[in-house]
């Protein structure tokens, strides 16, 4: 065969990769016999190894969504301010002054799982290119981050990593990491859950779309080299992980945020001129996503000469081209003749320019490699035909509502508070955030350590009268909720999702989800699936928050077992005055109440709270109900509250009930509080299970709000008919006093709040 | 004022220091990219933070061999003024522009936070002459490598020589970190032998406005011009 090929000049591995797949090729692809039989038949011939590379990476759950596809079409996605709803590389909603905030979020679980690092680098790198592409300069980043128990062997390791790799992505790249969340449980340890989000920004009128217009159109490869990185990564995120995953680590993309710098000044130059038709970056599944979609969305055709793509490495094959998951690459369709003009930019920020190809009306993708015809295919089956799976499911809850009565309690409330802020779930995750840069580009008002949600200026919409409108960003889900009730679960995701932009004085505008799960084929994690999904949508209708972009992350399980259903939902609201957004933390002599909470409220909601972990050392019961019209109450006179700047400080109540809320508020300034009770708790002592169910209950729908003229507030709330309970003043004691029955030292609570993450970490 | 921010690849906050120096001039600082070594005669030139060339190789080493550089030392050579700004200050220092080096911090991680800026006893300087002695400024860091470090004779010699222009300040600062980076003598800051230069690792164009969480950055940046303009 050799001396053949040598006078062909075609390399050896290029001759295998074009010869005629088998059944055994396809499923170690990650197909299944259906699937490979589907595609005999729908393109009338045995795919050669590059052809099934194509369709196996575009089959893939991470390319298809085929077991979510027919739950996710029921998601709400439409609203007067979305722009571009799901389906693009981001989701676009209008804010006002014609511009557009251009947001997603994405997973990269398993990368990160195997190469903290590089997973977790890319993983921000990745989602920022979505953001990009479409036109808008990135201005945020946030993160969802899911570990095992702090004492597990892995979990430092992973904590450091991931840390360090997101940092090292986002710093480098000079975006600011403004917020997100960290939490523990022990469903993560053998697969955490990395998800990053990233807010642009953009002019409305001038968002940049992928379908591919024009037959002849020059297609142009710009960026970094491709190389053998990340080959069938979108193959490894779409199964489950076994004790041999660490073999999959050359599947993990390397990430290079220099590159990612140069790339995205570049393109935004680019996108400064009139060049560019349309653009896609090379995420997943690389340049076979993207010359595929591309080229679909455009009811149109694509040839590429892969000789011409700019490689890193020496004989890459077809097979390995087309698979590749190289970072920082993009696809573009320019305007004839606007070739020379637009190679000189990417020229000046010294990247790869490579025209590879051109638009077609043929409906086929067709590549040749070595002079040969490595793959040709209709672009039909590999975008219509992806399977679509009705998988059967059981939406399996939990209805037993715990009483206070039910515990048994040996814990006084200050030893509560103690082991609350002990909680690497609860403490302060500022050892984390120091790690990334929040404030380069000088529009950070706040992080998520300071409010609830992230607040960044909009540069260039200062006034005189002003400093401009801001963007606010959560990110949010509670999966010990979602796995006792997936459907409240998923509402209450939303709920404090839009109780936090709102707590930062924001109106909530829009959703990017982000649904990790176990194994689909599992009923129950189907349950899980498709009930979370039920309540998002009922959530996010009612709150007038549509989701307009997401990701789906499935086979989140080790060795047959399932992490706890993570929903997250990534949140973000408009506030037109920025200097009028709120901070969590109480200043002295402030009043504080709590909105949505009735005077006559004496038991608080037990089942699955942080409170419950404490007692009983597990989670059990129903999840807290979510009333979403007090949701919408709550969250509509807060902010006519912040409008006419009666308040100095809000904090939605969540994790820990009450009283930790409190304590977060008054931590920033030292400050104490003499809290008033309900007149039936005001003779408990301690112990007592109804004191401590009002105190650390995690009842929905409520926020703590600061004021300073309490009086205009009353009247205000009364007017419109709010449950409130005003909890007193704060004074410069640093004491949280419950009557006679406890005295907290908030500097105490503070030192263990500040200390958990810290002394975990070994610092 | 006629001002200029310097541009490599991979430097990510010309873009702040152009705002805080729009805000503070009213005009807008002209652009100087790396390859350029012919720009206008400019009272300041300001080297601003990022990751050039991806700090892939010692933080500012390749950026220092940009052909911007010698026209720096020009301008410094005609008595102009420069401020370098964390990855800024690496590059003067890698450019042997300012002595010493700064290497990883002593923890080993980035670390973004604010810090108390100390003003010292030093020579005149068009940067700082206008400030107290031990007037404190609260000025956010975010660095990977912001350690100072020099021998013990250059720290002698710098102290002498009043070189030493601002330090991290244990007043006010309950926090047992006050010192962010594990410098030598605390240091955060140090002049050029003529004291026109200045590289520190604290960011004064992100504590511009109150929002910011305080202005001392832009206390700063105004006296510099003020200064300059006489």
């Amino acid at each position: 065969m050799e001396p053949q090929l040598k006078l062909l000049k075609i390399n050896k591995n290029e001759y295998l990769a074009q010869q005629k797949s088998k059944l055994e090729d396809a499923l170690d692809m990650g197909l299944t016999k259906n699937e490979y039989d589907l595609i005999c038949k729908k393109i009338d011939k045995t795919p050669n190894m590059t052809e099934l590379g194509v369709f196996s990476a575009m089959f893939s759950e991470h390319c298809s969504y085929k077991s979510s596809k027919k739950w996710l079409k029921t998601l709400p996605t439409e609203a007067s301010h979305v722009i571009q709803g799901p389906g693009e590389n981001a989701g676009v909603i209008d804010i006002g002054q014609n511009l557009a905030a251009v947001f997603k979020i994405e997973s990269h679980n398993h990368p990160s799982f195997i190469e903290p690092y590089q997973g977790s680098a890319t993983g921000v790198g990745g989602i920022l290119r979505d953001v990009f592409t479409m036109g808008a300069r990135p201005i945020a980043l946030m993160n969802a981050l899911r570990f095992g128990p702090p004492d597990q062997p892995l979990t430092k390791h992973l904590v450091s990593g991931v840390v360090k790799g997101i940092g090292g992505y986002g710093n480098c790249i000079g975006i600011p990491t403004v917020g997100g969340e960290t939490n523990f449980d022990k469903s993560y340890d053998g697969n955490i859950l990395v998800n990053a989000m990233a807010v642009g920004l953009a002019k409305k009128d001038r968002i940049f779309y992928s379908a591919a217009t024009g037959a002849g159109n020059p297609v142009i490869y710009v960026g970094a080299k491709t190389g053998r990185d990340g080959i069938h990564g979108a193959t490894m995120a779409s199964t489950e992980f076994t004790e041999n995953s660490a073999e999959k680590r050359p599947t993990v993309q390397v990430g290079d945020p220099f590159t990612g710098k140069l790339l995205l000044e570049a393109c935004l130059e680019l996108m400064n001129t009139d060049a560019v038709l349309s653009i896609q970056d090379m995420g997943a599944a690389g340049l076979t996503s993207s010359s595929v979609e591309m080229a679909s969305k455009g009811s149109l055709g694509m040839n590429l000469n892969l000789d011409l793509v700019p490689t890193r490495e020496d004989k890459m094959t077809s097979y390995e081209i087309m698979l590749s998951e190289s970072q920082e690459r993009m696809l573009m369709i320019l305007k004839p003749g606007s070739e020379e003009k637009a190679k000189s930019i990417f020229d000046k920020w010294d990247l790869d320019f490579a025209i590879i190809g051109e638009v077609t009306n043929t409906g086929r993708l067709i590549l040749t490699k070595d002079g040969f015809e490595a793959c040709n295919l209709p672009l039909e089956p590999l975008v219509e035909d992806a399977p679509e799976y009705n998988k059967p499911y059981e939406i399996k809850t939990d209805k037993k509502v715990l009483k206070p009565s039910d515990l048994k309690i040996n814990l006084t409330i200050i030893d509560i508070l103690k082991t609350i802020f002990k909680n690497p779930n609860i403490s302060s995750k500022k050892w984390i955030w120091e790690q990334y840069d929040s404030s380069v580009m000088g529009d950070t008002i706040f992080t998520n350590g300071e409010s609830d949600a992230s607040i960044v200026k909009i540069h260039g919409t200062e006034k005189k009268e002003s400093y401009g409108k801001g963007l606010a960003i959560t990110t949010d889900c509670t999966p010990r909720y979602v796995k006792s009730d997936p459907i409240i679960g998923g509402m209450q995701a939303v709920c404090e999702a839009a109780r936090n932009i709102a707590s930062s004085g924001a109106k909530p505008l829009a959703i990017t989800n982000n649904l990790n799960f176990g194994n689909p084929d599992k009923k129950n994690v189907m349950g899980e699936i498709v009930g979370s999904i039920k309540g998002i949508s009922e959530a996010a209708s009612f709150l007038g928050t549509p989701i307009v972009s997401g990701n789906v992350s499935l086979y989140n399980e080790t060795n047959g077992k399932s992490i706890l259903p993570t929903p997250v939902i990534g949140m973000v609201g408009a506030i037109d005055e920025v200097e009028n957004s709120l901070a969590i933390s109480a200043k002295l002599d402030n009043v504080l109440l709590v909105l949505g909470q009735s005077v006559n409220f004496e038991t608080g909601w037990i089942g699955c709270s942080i409170y419950q972990e404490v007692i009983n050392k597990k989670y059990d019961g129903a999840p807290p109900p979510i009333n979403l019209e007090n949701e919408k109450k709550v969250i509509e006179i807060l902010l006519k509250l912040n409008e006419k700047k009666l308040l100095t400080a809000a904090h939605d109540i969540s994790d820990g009930g009450l009283l930790t809320t409190v304590c977060e508020m008054l931590f920033k300034y030292n400050l104490g509080l003499n809290i008033n009770l309900p007149s039936n708790l005001i003779n408990c002592n301690s112990y007592d299970p109804l004191l401590q169910s009002w105190c650390f209950g995690e009842d929905q729908a409520r926020i703590i709000i600061a004021t300073k003229d309490i009086k205009k507030v009353k009247l205000i709330l009364k007017e419109n008919n709010v449950d409130f309970f005003v909890l007193g003043q704060t004074n410069s004691s640093s004491n949280l006093n419950l009557k006679d029955i406890a005295t907290i030292s908030i500097n105490e609570i503070k030192k263990i709040n500040e200390k958990t993450i810290p002394s975990m970490m070994g610092d | 004022m006629r001002s200029g921010v310097v541009i490599f690849p991979g430097s990510n906050c010309d873009r702040d220091m152009i705002v805080a120096l729009r805000q503070i001039t009213g005009k807008t600082p002209i652009k100087i990219w790396h390859k350029e070594n012919d720009f206008p005669n400019l009272d300041l030139i300001v080297v601003p933070g990022g990751f050039t060339f991806g700090d892939y190789l010692r933080c500012g080493a390749l950026a220092a061999r940009s052909p911007v550089i010698s026209s720096i030392k020009n301008h410094i050579s005609r008595g102009g003024t420069v401020l370098g700004v964390c990855n800024g200050f690496q590059i003067l220092i890698e450019a042997k522009i300012l002595p010493g080096s700064l290497i990883r911090n002593k923890k080993l991680l980035f670390t973004c936070r604010e810090t108390t800026l100390e003003v010292q006893n030093c020579m005149k300087n068009p940067f700082l002459s206008g400030f107290k002695i031990g007037e404190c400024l609260k000025i956010p860091v975010a660095h990977n490598e912001g350690n100072y470090f020099a021998p013990k004779e250059l720290l002698k010699q710098l102290k002498e020589e009043g070189r030493i222009a601002l330090k991290y300040s244990k007043q006010n600062n309950s926090e047992k970190n006050y010192n962010p980076n594990g410098s030598s003598d605390d240091i955060a800051g140090i002049l050029s032998t003529n004291g026109r230069v200045l590289g520190m690792m604290p960011h004064p164009e992100r504590a511009i406005n109150y929002l910011h969480g305080g202005t001392d950055g832009l206390k700063l940046l105004t006296n510099c011009v003020k200064q300059i303009i006489g």
